[in-house]
């Protein structure tokens, strides 16, 4: 690591510490950008350095989100009760039962969606291409709908999260759930990053570029991809539990198995980031949120249009995302050499 | 839950009988999916937003006080304009690259789709009465609706004249020469562009049609087009491209599937059901693959 990565990795440190004071307006929406980075992350991944275009990582969210508010009533509660209505007002989670119910939902959150992962992961990435596509596609709405209709998890009125309990007259719901997703984020951002400084990262992108010749080399490229996978299954169920938290209030279609929202955010962010780039997700999830918070409210009810023109404009126009684009102005920044003549030539050309 | 089809025998009869008009209606769809799959080497994640867009115009000439079964001539001419445009606008941008480019982009137009439908026609679920009546089978014990009944048959009736054009008609031939080698066929003169747009208008008319039969058999929402794109999608993989008895089989297999599952699980796993059996059958068939080290392509 140079000196100028140092500094510009203190520099976003500080920033997120410091960034709920700063803007404390704002922290319902920062802890939602940290999310949504880990989101772009995670299934860069798959879609980025692998090649396999995933809608199923929204399973693993949705399922974190589930296990980790489950876990959270059930080990004090009645769960059945809880979810039969009303269950927030008749039962109260004192702020230790809180706390202890958090963490251990969330380690269930991460760890389940990870061996399920690792289980259907010998089933469905032997698919390749838009046969893996169309599969988990499938694979997320059919988590919806079949949630949607289990009883003991709220079926289709909803599940309520354990409501934040107030310590004395302290007001610090906002902070908690922006640190809680904060510290994912730069969990899930080292993580990822140490993964891609090893070999991991090659075969990922020998997967992606040639798997029947990545196989042929001798590699296993079965058992990386569900690595692969789990990784990426682990932190989308974490940013699911707390993102259960943070809304505090979870439905099977719309906010667990949001394939048409959070489904395709996760896709988009990471293209217009520029995907199989580590810094392109966390970029592209920054400038959508921005976006999306900035002029959501100008289309005022017009939000799924704008979205739905936003995809086939960014699909279509932006297909190589925002760090393509700036590696093809400035190509020695990435370190690519350049010949100046070459340059010069084509300039001439153009 | 409670299995009342193990108790009513008859029920059995009332579940294949709906299942096969349905799937009728399914392999009609599946058919303009297999088309421009085969065609264009597209998969189009709005085919189940056209089906709803081509139920609503015949919903709403039911509406104006015509018989919405007019809908079946007058939707799918709409609709092969709508797709026309669809294709200029979107399609022809991103025929020839990565596949995973064009389901992307068709889910931005479904999505778009979609709300557009959602603020012009409102969240309700309607349905165009077409007053057709039912008729009693087994001493009044399984109903059958006529609009079933007339909606199976128009579907085989447009089914079979799309057969007869594209094995007849010029352009009908210069459809199936692209499918087979769209440079070959340019170079012998065929126009791809126009044969691409025509072949997506027309899939755009088969939902059309489809569409204004669900709309009078059963019921439309802005919201329920992501169902049967995953139904033709499942019904095409299982058939293959252009193995047009296979798609038809395949189509009341579903339909068949679907009522059952429907009575024995329960109406709240309908839809979940549909999804988890294409996850069944894309990984069953990538293990019979795997055997012979091969994969699904």
């Amino acid at each position: 690591m140079n000196k100028n990565n140092l500094i510009l990795y203190i520099f976003i440190l500080t920033f997120g510490i410091a960034a709920p004071f700063i803007f404390p307006a704002f922290k319902v929406q920062l802890s939602i950008l940290c999310i949504l980075i880990i989101l772009a992350l995670t299934w860069n991944v798959q879609g980025g350095e692998m090649g396999y275009n995933t809608f199923g990582n929204i399973l693993f969210y949705g399922l974190g989100m589930y296990l980790c508010a489950s876990v959270q009533v059930g080990m004090f509660f009645p769960l059945a009760e809880w979810t039969e209505g009303g269950g927030e007002k008749t039962f109260v989670h004192t702020p230790t039962q809180f706390f202890q119910g958090m963490a251990v939902g969330l380690a269930v959150a991460a760890v389940v969606p990870a061996i399920v992962a690792g289980l259907i992961g010998y089933s469905i990435l032997g698919l390749r291409g838009h046969y893996f596509a169309i599969c988990t596609l499938g694979l997320g709405v059919a988590a919806g709908e079949i949630s949607g209709g289990i009883e003991i998890i709220g079926a289709g009125q909803g599940f309520t999260t354990p409501p934040f309990p107030n310590i004395g007259s302290l007001e610090a719901r906002g902070e908690f759930f922006y640190f809680c997703s904060f510290i994912v984020l730069v969990l899930t951002f080292i993580a990822i990053k140490a993964i891609y400084s090893t070999r991991f990262k090659l075969v990922l992108n020998a997967i992606r570029d040639n798997e029947d010749k990545a196989e042929a080399m001798g590699i296993q490229t079965m058992k990386y991809k569900i690595i692969g996978w789990m990784i990426s299954a682990f932190f989308c169920g974490l940013a699911g539990g707390i993102m259960g938290g943070l809304v505090g209030y979870i439905d099977s279609t719309d906010v667990a198995f949001d394939g048409r929202e959070m489904g395709v955010f996760m896709v988009l962010m990471a293209i217009l980031g520029g995907k199989g780039t580590l810094w392109g997700p966390v970029i592209g999830a920054t400038v959508f949120h921005i976006f999306k918070e900035g002029f959501w409210t100008f289309f005022l009810g017009w939000q799924y249009v704008a979205l739905g023109v936003l995809i086939i404009v960014i699909v279509i126009y932006f297909p190589e995302g925002i760090m393509g684009w700036l590696r093809e102005k400035y190509p020695e920044r990435f370190g690519e050499v350049v010949d100046e003549a070459d340059r010069k030539a084509q300039v001439e050309l153009k | 839950m409670d299995f009342l089809i193990f108790q009513v025998p008859m029920l059995t009869v009332q579940a294949t009988l709906d299942g096969v008009l349905l799937g009728i209606l399914f392999a009609l769809i599946a058919y303009g999916m297999a088309l421009q799959w085969g065609v264009m080497n597209i998969i189009n994640i709005a085919q189940g937003d056209l089906v709803i867009l081509g139920g609503y115009i015949a919903y709403f000439m039911y509406l104006y006080g015509i018989h919405p079964a007019w809908g079946v001539i007058v939707s799918p001419i709409i609709m092969y304009f709508v797709g026309v445009i669809i294709y200029k606008l979107v399609i022809n941008k991103v025929v020839d690259r990565d596949l995973f480019i064009s389901i992307l982009a068709t889910f931005g137009i479904s999505i778009l789709f979609m709300q557009l439908m959602n603020f012009a026609f409102g969240a309700d679920v309607v349905l165009a009465n077409s007053g057709y009546g039912t008729t009693m089978l087994f001493d009044n014990s399984v109903t059958l609706p006529n609009s079933k009944i007339f909606s199976a048959f128009i579907s085989i009736v447009f089914a079979i004249g799309l057969v007869i054009y594209m094995k007849k008609s010029k352009l009908g031939r210069a459809i199936r020469a692209t499918a087979q080698n769209a440079r070959a066929a340019k170079i012998l003169g065929v126009d791809t562009e126009k044969v691409y747009a025509a072949t997506f208008g027309i899939n755009a008319a088969l939902c059309g049609v489809a569409g204004a039969l669900i709309s009078i058999t059963f019921t439309i929402h802005p919201y329920m087009g992501l169902p049967y794109t995953i139904r033709s999608f499942m019904i095409v993989i299982v058939a293959g491209l252009g193995n047009l008895p296979g798609v038809a089989m395949s189509g009341m297999g579903l339909g068949m599937f679907e009522e059952f599952a429907d009575y024995i699980l329960g109406t709240e796993f309908r839809i979940g059901s549909v999804f988890l059996l294409l996850v069944l059958i894309l990984v069953y068939r990538r293990f019979k693959l795997s055997k012979k080290r091969e994969y699904l392509k």
